[in-house]
Formats: C-alpha cells, structure tokens, sequence
C-alpha cells in the first residue's frame, strides 16, 4: 500500500473538515463502544478471560518459532501446504504463482488486513487476475478505490449517501440503473451481484483470525457468511496471514474467539466461525480441492524479544481505535498506511520506518483508553512514547521541537529553577488574561491557537496551590 | 521458499536468545498442546443439563435464530413443512446427504419435494444436522464430510439445522472434545460455528439480516434423546 504518512497533520486538518466524515465517525462512539461495553458488563469473567488470552500469547511467542513448525506440520499432514514468505513481495508472487496453477481469472476475497499490508489488489488486477472483494465493507471501498479507514468496519468513513452514489455509478453498466437508498436495499443488491461470482471464482482468498497448532487449522470470523462462500467454492483456498495468529489448541483458539467479538463489535460471538484444515477429503461432499496458507514475516520475526514484541498479541479486533478521541476526530485514511488508530500508530512506524512514521505517534493524547480497552492488554502508550524516544535520537523530530524538549528537561532537572520560571510565567500569563480569561492568539502557541483558545492560567502554579492547600 | 522459512525460524529464535526449534522448547510445545488444558470458562457455559437447553435457546433467539423444540426425530419433516408454510417459504428442500436427515419419514409431507448433496445457486431451502449445540451463545457446530455439505450452510437463504438435546453442551470446549471423540485423529476440512443468521454492519453501522449467507435461520431442537 501506498502511504503518505508524513502528512498526516495535512491529513488531519482535512478529515476535520470533511462534513461526510465528521458524521460517519460520529457513530463509531455510540455504537462500537457502546455495545462493547454492554457486552463486556453482560459477562462477569471477561476480565479473566483477557488475562487467559494474553497469557496465550505470551507462551506462544515466546515458542514462536516451534509453534510455527507445528503449525506447518499438521497442515502438511491434513493434505495442505504452507509457504513461508519474509516480505510483501514474495507472497505477492507466491500468491500470483498459486493463482496461475489453477488457470484463474478471478478470485473472491474474504477481508483481509494483510493482503492490504502487500498491497495483493493491485499486484494481482495487474497481472491478469481479478480479485472480487466480497465482504461488503470492502467491496463498498473496492467500488470506490479506497483503503479501508477501519480494521473491521472498512467503509465505515462512508455515510449511505455516498455508498447509495457509489452502488448507481457501478451497478448501471450491470443493468441496475435504479438508484437504492436505504440499507436493506442496498445490501440485496451486493448480495444478488456477488452470487454468480462465488460460483465462478477459480480462487478463494481469505485472510485468517487465528491459525491453530493442534489441528493445522485456520481460523475466520465473519458476520456476512461471505469467507465461507469465498473459501468453499472455489478450487483452491488460499489463507494469507501473519506469523503471530497461531495459537496451541483448540481451548486456547475458544478464549481467544471469546473476547474477540465481544471487544470487537460487542456481539456475544460472531455469527460464522469457521475452522477449515487442509483440501475437502477424497470423499467430501464440497470444498476446495487445494489448501495453502501463505504465512506473512514482513519484518514480525525481528519484533520478537524486543520492546515492539507486545504488538505481536494484537487480534486486530478494533477496540482501541473505537475508543481513541484522535482516531474519531481525523478517521482512519489520516493515518496515511495500513492500521490506523492507537495500533497504527505504535505498529507502522516499524514497517515504514521512524522517518516516514514520526507523526504517527504523536498522534496521540496518551489519554490510555485503548490500553484499558485492549482484550490483550498491549502498553500501546508506552509503545508510542518509545517511538517519540526512538524519533528524538534519531534526529527525526524537527529541531525547534528539539530545543523546547532540552529545554524543559534542563529546567525539568533543576527544581528551584523550575518553580521560578514556572511562577513568573504563570504570573505574567494569567495577568495577561485576566480580561477574557483565554487567548485566541499567543506568541509560539499558534499550533493550539489556530484551532481552539488557550485558557489563562490562575495565576498560581500547581505547586505553590498544592503547597498551600497542605498548610 | 525453505530458505524464508529458515531465515524467518532463525530470526525469531535470535529474538529469544536461544537456537532455532531447541529441544527445551519443542518439549514445552509438546507438553502444551497434548494437555488440552482449559482456560477460564463462563459459569454460564457450566450449568446442568436442562438449563444448558433453556439457555441455548434463548441465545440463539437473541441472535435471531428461531427455535422449535419438539419430541420426537419422527415429527421434524412436519415441523420443517409447518415452518415453511407458516413464513410462506418455497417447499423444495435440499438435504444434507445425512442418512439421519434422508432416512427420516418424509413421506408424511407429500407437498414437500426432497433433495440431497450440495446445493446450486437456485436452492432455497436447506436443511442441515449439527454435531452440537452450544449453549454459552446459542451456538451450532456442524463440520464437513462424506454426509454433510458445507456450502448448504450458507447458499441457502433459509438455513434449518436439527440438533438433538444430547447434544446441547455448555460451552465451546465442551463441542469440540465432542468432536475430537467423533472424528478421531482425522480433523474434517471444514468445521463451522454458526450463530443466528447472515448480517452485516457495514452501512453506517445499521445491523442489516442476510449480508451473503441464509437469511433465516431455524433450529429443530429435538428433545427426546436425552441419553
């Protein structure tokens, strides 16, 4: 995927301005947090079951490297194949060679954040391979050239006006020139169109929730019943997913599918969870007569033992940025590359390197809900201050901003100093003020000026407050 | 792509500070995964017997299946023509080639037309036979084989499974140990848990029936076979 995370401030600005925008996020609040909770109060072992689920994690990647042979073992055993590939390019191709052996023209897709991570649409449109998306956020976004903005809800930046436009642009040419605009209508018309293309596909591709050691299975979660079709029909499956979805057994596969929904889009459980190991048997009745699971490094395998390696346990249910003020004010597309929110921005500096990434972790007000709300219990603030310390001595964070930082240290070091300038700055500041109480302009704060007032201070610093309140 | 998978195994053996696939650790993986241990589990996944039905009925009715529980395997094609009439469904059913489903009396709803295997496109109506039920969120569990047609659950608009009383279980693990006993060491390709009918959110977050999968789900709640 491309991104353009370096103008993330740009991107933001404009996203703030975006009236379509500003009313689709308005319901990210309400509903996926909102029934989250719900759905959290209406199981009393919840916190437990998180606890359980991060100590999953925690002993598989701390064995990663045998859970991931086993893994292949019993794939191997149930008649499938494992292909292990360290970047986007080789499972691009991996994938593309895949699709030729069984002469594809098109192949349906189940929704997947690592095919967005390769960027596989593209690559494989280019090389004479249409791929379909089927799950109807994602197809929503392929109709209008887009990157998901979302993890789980990939079109959820679209308000149904726009996707009622997008619906009468594309369908006329297919003979639906009506123009549909309300919700059940428009879901009848994606579902009669991708039937027949179910049927038709060469190839299903689906992404996977969770791979399971004990079984050589792979794991999905869907609403819409589409990554079944899309993994059932076809001649071949193909799974693409990243090295750190396995999980030992079953049990382990039940704990974590139990927090999943529930921090995801507040259901009690998803409505399909399939697990699927290996081609349909010599006497099935369907399925796919190939099975291979493309596994995905780009760069996890070097996360390992180090700080970063706590992102590894996220199950990319959503949770933090359903509940992260940034993510709701600017939407997912201003993050610039393949995971917005809190998890982005601790997550894709590492793949698109400190540079490229700075704004990413600031993009934050390091207020800790989606630490709180995380089923895994990722530090994600404490990642992203890593990633302010990692931009700082690597010279990326730009030199004013440099020289206020030393500054404040050196004052922050020397507390007589500290509380002198504290009181006269203060002082002057709330003596300043004192008519309306805030600024709409000051002298180098026109970063927060531009947008809201700056209210004055009281006149006294918070120590010399704290102090007289103990007297 | 063996030199991928050697370089990605040595890599995060490099993070762990230890050689690729040691022996201290393939011993602990062993160890992990022949104990099948059990995490938490819900209370609410460990009720007795009778509880454990009441409770997956109203689960699976609070995620939009319908539920009938009747008394005998012998009166389910009535149970199966009388929902069908009663919501104005078509009458042509395709089976899941179960000898369980194709054996039964079909022959009391002459107005019924019966066929078996995997269904096409024009399929309307498919009846299917769960290996469980769960009780914890209402939960069907069906796999794939020689008797069972994994595309039926989901092609069909109306989606009927039968599950029988013994084999309503609390919670999850309960399920899959049922199917460990089932299938012993040859795991089918496909094992589906289904929860109420096909939906999706994706337009404004507005919850929408019948995104791609069936419409409607029906359970056939069999209750005499309480062994």
């Amino acid at each position: 995927m491309n991104f353009q995370p370096l103008d993330f401030k740009a991107n933001a600005r404009k996203a703030m301005a975006d009236p379509n925008l500003r009313e689709a996020l308005s319901r990210v609040q309400t509903n996926f947090s909102g029934r989250r909770a719900e759905a959290v109060a209406r199981l009393p072992e919840f916190d437990q079951l998180r606890h359980d689920a991060r100590a999953i994690k925690d002993h598989v990647l701390a064995h990663l490297d045998v859970y991931l042979e086993r893994f292949e073992q019993k794939v191997v055993e149930a008649g499938g194949h494992v292909h292990w590939c360290r970047t986007p390019r080789e499972a691009r191709e991996t994938i593309l060679s895949l699709c030729r052996k069984v002469e594809a023209k098109t192949c349906t897709k189940g929704k997947s954040m690592i095919a967005e991570e390769i960027a596989l649409n593209p690559f494989l449109a280019a090389n004479g391979v249409q791929p379909i998306e089927t799950d109807l956020g994602e197809y929503i976004i392929q109709l209008a050239d887009e990157p998901p903005s979302h993890i789980i809800g990939p079109a959820v930046h679209k308000t149904k006006a726009q996707i009622s436009d997008l619906f009468h642009e594309h369908h006329a040419k297919l003979g639906r020139t009506q123009r549909i605009t309300d919700e059940q209508g428009l879901v009848n018309e994606a579902r009669e169109i991708l039937r027949q293309k179910y049927f038709d596909a060469d190839v299903g591709i689906t992404g996977a929730n969770l791979l399971v050691a004990e079984t050589g299975s792979s794991v999905i979660v869907t609403n819409e019943g589409n990554g079944d079709l899309t993994q059932t029909l076809p001649k071949m499956h193909i799974v693409i997913a990243s090295l750190e979805k396995v999980v030992p057994t079953l049990e382990d596969a039940c704990t974590i599918l139990r927090v999943l929904a529930r921090s995801a889009t507040g259901q009690e459980f998803s409505v399909y969870t399939t697990f699927s190991t290996g081609p349909r048997r010599p006497d099935d009745v369907d399925g796919p007569g190939e099975y291979h699971v493309v596994l995905l490094d780009n760069g996890r395998s070097a996360m390992v033992g180090t700080v970063l390696g706590e992102l590894l346990r996220c199950i990319r249910c959503g949770a933090c940025m359903n509940h992260c003020p940034v993510y709701q004010s600017v939407g997912g597309h201003a993050y610039g590359w393949v995971y917005p929110g809190p998890i982005g921005a601790a997550l894709d500096p590492h793949f698109i390197g400190i540079e490229a990434g700075q704004h990413l972790p600031q993009a934050s007000t390091f207020c800790g809900r989606c630490e709180e709300v995380c089923p895994m219990q990722i530090p994600l603030p404490a990642i992203m201050r890593h990633w302010r310390e990692q931009s700082f001595s690597a010279r990326v964070t730009p030199p004013l901003q440099r020289y206020a930082i030393r500054l404040w240290a050196m004052a922050a070091r020397r507390p007589a100093l500290y509380r002198l300038g504290a009181r006269l700055a203060m002082g002057a500041l709330a003596l300043a003020g004192r008519g309306r109480g805030r600024f709409a302009r000051l002298p180098l704060a026109g970063g927060w000026t531009a947008g809201r007032d700056l209210p004055a201070p009281a006149g006294r610093t918070f120590q010399d407050q704290w102090r007289g309140a103990r007297e | 792509m063996s030199a991928a998978r050697t370089a990605i195994l040595n890599d995060i053996a490099r993070g762990l500070g230890r050689a690729p696939l040691d022996p201290a650790a393939q011993a602990a993986v062993t160890r992990r995964i022949d104990s099948r241990t059990r995490n938490t589990v819900p209370l609410r996944g460990q009720l007795p017997a009778a509880e454990q039905r009441d409770l997956f009925v109203s689960q699976a009715q609070a995620m939009g299946a319908t539920v009938n529980r009747i008394g005998s395997t012998e009166t389910i094609p009535d149970a199966i023509a009388d929902y069908l009439a009663g919501h104005n469904l078509p009458t042509e059913l395709i089976l899941s080639p179960d000898p369980d489903l194709t054996g039964l009396p079909w022959q009391r709803r002459p107005l019924l037309s019966i066929k078996h295997g995997a269904p096409w496109p024009t399929d309307m109506v498919g009846v299917a036979l769960a290996v469980a039920g769960v009780a914890e969120t209402g939960t069907l569990v069906l796999h794939s084989g020689a008797h069972a047609s994994t595309s039926l659950n989901f092609t069909p608009d109306t989606h009927i499974v039968v599950v029988h009383g013994s084999q309503v279980v609390g919670a999850y693990e309960d399920a899959f140990d049922m199917l460990r006993a089932k299938v012993g060491p040859s795991w089918p390709r496909t094992v589906n848990l289904i929860t109420g009918p096909s939906r999706t959110a994706d337009i404004e977050q507005t919850l929408i029936m019948g995104a791609h999968g069936p419409r409607r789900l029906h359970v056939i709640l069999v209750e005499n076979q309480t062994a």
